[in-house]
């Protein structure tokens, strides 16, 4: 069974990272696909969501190490928007441990890596992501 | 839309593992893609010229190049775009290679991969709306706030390049806290002479202004185009006309007001020049203290003033003034000790910081540079210090080392072990830290060669009797508890930032850390800028500092700010933040989450001012109601990227 994974990456270390990781031919699941974005305070919950409801099974937020954000301070606010994401999924009674966060930086190639080996074999454990997909309905994407 | 779509080989570094043939043909199922092919180098003249051709070609109006990472050739490929006459920000990149190629060695996983990146650039592209570099004007002229050695320094570098700089200094001279000490560490050479000649630089300069006695009242505007609105206080003194004679605060009746710059220990007359030395040497009459302005009577300086440069009439002047950069410079103070009973500061004249001590060591101080104690004039025999008074102190005082003390303590101990050899001395210490060049040196001189005595310890309670200070002490090496008694304790209180740098950063915009140090835009890689654009951090204003750092920072606050004004025109980034005055409610929400203060609400709606902005995003992600956006990476982009790789 293949899990599918979005990753999300910020432009200035985790993205970078993951280029690391690419020029020392580390190689990681190739169900994983990035997403750069400015920052990880870029990331919209609604995107999260969005990626779950489209069949996601699991997403992971990559950003700087805290106190090396290229913004100063993007990464705390991605860390407390996760935060009160982390409550809703408890809420909703949908596993948290289909979403993660980690900081990466532009010279962890082999962290990039080694984290994302480490989220598809966690994600492969939950398996399918069943409950969500199945709220994208013929009607909903109609409605785009 | 007609989009095209091109793949590259990269030698064989993508082809060997992604089947190209494969993506350019499955891309053309996509009914906007009219065109698509593969090339060995893209990135080569030959690749980019193909590019350039079929954008003519096919029409194009948005291209997919599939390629190595964006962060090698996003900028070579939006250049070519741009010579194809297209918009350089409607072109994507899928990254097939770090992304692929190199990380996936099954050649069916790796093109199933590099496909759906393919198809998610597509989707990216398709929304890509076509974005203009703004350009603004740049106004060729500086200030800088705050007239220490920083701002001196700072103002010194950016007029030696050839640009005007305003130099406003809130004290009646400038020289800040470098001109009331007496030497400097790590050489001991005596802080006038080195300074001095640096301050009647900076007045002499024909490109710098200085303002003295002035304040800063209002700041508006952006990188390049900021308009300063400047207030220079009454000094009721003609500054054309004085020629800083000094027969007038030689006859003033009005002598016993306590001297700033000599930390109280002596007094000034109420019109007065702070020390011999000020630049500029003209006096101003604090009229606070004035007989003539408290009851009308006297007016002696008037009367002896040959020019006749006394003006009981003069009234504030205020001015305003563009600037392209502004560079913060406002230093320190020290940090009261109130919270410290126990060294009884306020209750003995003969306990005093270490300020103060500088003061009296220096040959142009109250008592020519003769060491005596403060309550009777006698020498002090043995003189004890405690170091970290209030530093590294997170429940009465400040958490940070304030940095210098270690090494002015050594410092205090050489020299008056210098003028006086027999003199004991005692210095109470946490942790003696030395790191910089010829420190540890200068330190170890001061215990092997001067002998003075370094107990790691504290001391708990101060009290003096028949003028003897007794102290309760604590050894913690030797692990005992001892009392000990000194004709005299220095107290190497903390430095915090001066009272002026809050209403400062509020008036700039610029954020400030919770101790009230001014923010640097990144702590490694970014350290004298602000995180405003256009705002430079110059001296202690940004942390604890020694001299010899306080100028390198100021130098490259300068450098900085020259490579602003040198420029004719910024170019600014359109991947910024933009509001939908239709959908923003006016909650303010995204105004806190800003680092770089660029979002503002104007009539009920917020708007982000583009030449402020980064681009972070974090506004648009953050926005309750969906209003703000960020071109480049909008939500609808991100959006269909997500859905295009999870279909
Ligand atoms: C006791 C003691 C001994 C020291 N000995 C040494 C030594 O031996 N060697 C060494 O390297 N360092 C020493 N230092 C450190 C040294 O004093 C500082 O590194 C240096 O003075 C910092 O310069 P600055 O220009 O940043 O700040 P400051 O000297 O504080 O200058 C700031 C200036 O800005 C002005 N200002 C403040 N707010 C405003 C405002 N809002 N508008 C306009 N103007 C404003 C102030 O009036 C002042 O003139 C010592 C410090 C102390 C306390
Ligand atoms: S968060 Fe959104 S709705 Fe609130 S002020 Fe900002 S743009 Fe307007
Ligand atoms: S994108 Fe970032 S920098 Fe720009 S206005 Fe929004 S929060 Fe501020
Ligand atoms: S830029 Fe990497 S987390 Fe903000």
């Amino acid at each position: 069974m293949s899990v599918k994974i979005v990753a999300f990456c910020c432009n200035w270390c985790s993205y970078a990272g993951a280029d690391l990781a690419g020029t020392s031919r580390l190689n990681y699941p190739a169900q994983v696909k990035i997403i750069r974005v400015p920052c990880s305070c870029r990331v919209d919950v609604q995107f999260i969501l969005r990626a779950f409801v489209r069949g996601a099974d699991g997403v992971i937020v990559c950003g700087c190490h805290l106190g090396d954000c290229h913004y100063s301070t993007g990464n705390y606010h991605a860390e407390g928007r996760l935060t009160q994401l982390f409550s809703l999924l408890d809420f909703m009674g949908f596993e948290r441990e289909r979403v993660h966060l980690e900081w990466i930086s532009a010279a962890e190639g082999a962290k990039f890596a080694a984290t994302m080996d480490a989220f598809v074999t966690q994600v492969s454990a939950l398996g399918k992501n069943e409950r969500y997909r199945n709220m994208y309905t013929k009607a909903g994407a109609q409605n785009e | 839309m007609r989009i095209g779509v091109f793949v590259c080989h990269c030698g064989s570094n993508i082809k060997a593992t992604i089947d190209a043939e494969y993506i350019a043909a499955q891309v053309q199922q996509d009914a906007k893609v009219v065109h698509a092919a593969e090339y060995p180098y893209l990135c080569a003249e030959g690749g980019q010229q193909k590019i350039i051709n079929a954008v003519r070609e096919y029409q194009l109006t948005g291209v997919v190049i599939c390629a190595c990472s964006p962060r090698m050739h996003e900028n070579t490929f939006r250049k070519t775009a741009a010579k194809a006459g297209l918009n350089p920000y409607q072109i994507e990149i899928a990254n097939i290679r770090e992304q692929c190629s190199w990380v996936h060695k099954n050649k069916d996983a790796a093109t199933g991969k590099a496909l759906k990146l393919a198809k998610a650039a597509i989707a990216r592209v398709k929304l890509a709306l076509p974005l203009f570099a703004g350009e603004s004007a740049v106004t060729k002229r500086a200030l800088v706030i705050g007239g220490g050695i920083a701002g001196i320094q700072t103002a010194l570098d950016i007029a030696e390049a050839g640009f005007a700089v305003d130099l406003v200094e809130s004290t009646p001279s400038i020289g800040g806290k470098m001109a009331q000490l007496d030497k400097t560490f790590p050489t001991l050479d005596c802080a006038a002479c080195i300074l001095t000649p640096k301050m009647v630089d900076a007045a002499a300069h024909e490109k710098i202004t200085l303002h003295t006695y002035s304040e800063v009242e209002e700041v508006e505007g952006f990188v390049g185009n900021f308009t300063a609105t400047i207030r220079k206080k009454a000094r009721s003194v003609d500054m054309k006309k004085c020629t800083g004679c000094g027969a007038c605060w030689e006859k003033c009746p009005s002598k016993r007001i306590p001297s700033e710059f000599d930390c109280g220990l002596a007094n000034r007359t109420a019109i007065y020049t702070p020390f011999a030395q000020a630049v500029p040497n003209v006096p101003v009459i604090d009229r606070a203290t004035c007989i003539k302005f408290k009851n009308g009577r006297c007016g002696l300086c008037a009367d002896v003033c040959q020019p006749a440069a006394i003006d009981f009439t003069q009234e504030d002047a205020v001015f305003t003034q563009e600037y392209g950069v502004i560079i913060a410079a406002t230093g320190y103070q020290v940090f009261s000790l109130d919270a410290y009973g126990e060294y009884a500061y306020h209750d003995s004249k003969n306990v005093i910081t270490s300020l103060e001590l500088e003061r009296l060591m220096n040959a142009a101080g109250p008592t020519g540079g003769k060491l005596q104690r403060p309550s009777d004039g006698k020498a002090p025999k043995k003189i004890t210090f405690i170091q970290c008074v209030g530093s590294r102190d997170i429940t009465r005082g400040k958490p940070y080392c304030s940095k210098i003390c270690c090494m002015y303590t050594a410092k205090h101990a050489i020299a008056i072990k210098e003028k006086y050899p027999e003199a004991e001395i005692e210095i109470f210490y946490i942790d003696v830290r030395t790191p910089g060049k010829g420190f540890d040196e200068f330190y170890r001189r001061a215990v092997e060669v001067y002998g003075v005595r370094y107990i790691k310890g504290q001391v708990g309670k101060i009290a003096e009797m028949n003028g003897i200070l007794h102290m309760q002490a604590v050894d913690l090496l030797e692990n005992k508890r001892f009392d000990t008694t000194a004709d005299m304790v220095v107290l190497a209180a903390a430095i915090e930032p001066s009272p002026g740098a809050k209403p400062l950063a509020q008036m700039l915009a610029t954020p400030m850390d919770t101790l009230r140090f001014f923010s640097e835009a990144h702590p490694k890689l970014r350290p004298v800028e602000s995180a405003t654009a256009g705002i430079f951090l110059s001296g202690v204003c940004h942390g604890p500092k020694d001299i010899p750092e306080t100028v390198a920072q100021a130098s490259a606050a300068a450098c900085k700010a020259i490579g602003v004004l040198a420029k004719d025109k910024l170019i600014t980034n359109p991947c910024v933040a933009k509001v939908n005055d239709k959908k923003c409610t006016g909650c303010g929400r995204c105004i806190d989450v800003c680092p770089y203060k660029a979002i503002s609400l104007e009539s009920n709606a917020a708007e982000a001012n583009p030449a402020l902005c980064q681009g972070c995003g974090g506004c648009a992600s953050l926005c309750p109601s969906n209003a703000m956006d960020l071109n480049g990476f909008t939500h609808k982009q991100v959006l269909a990227e997500v859905d295009a790789l999870c279909r």
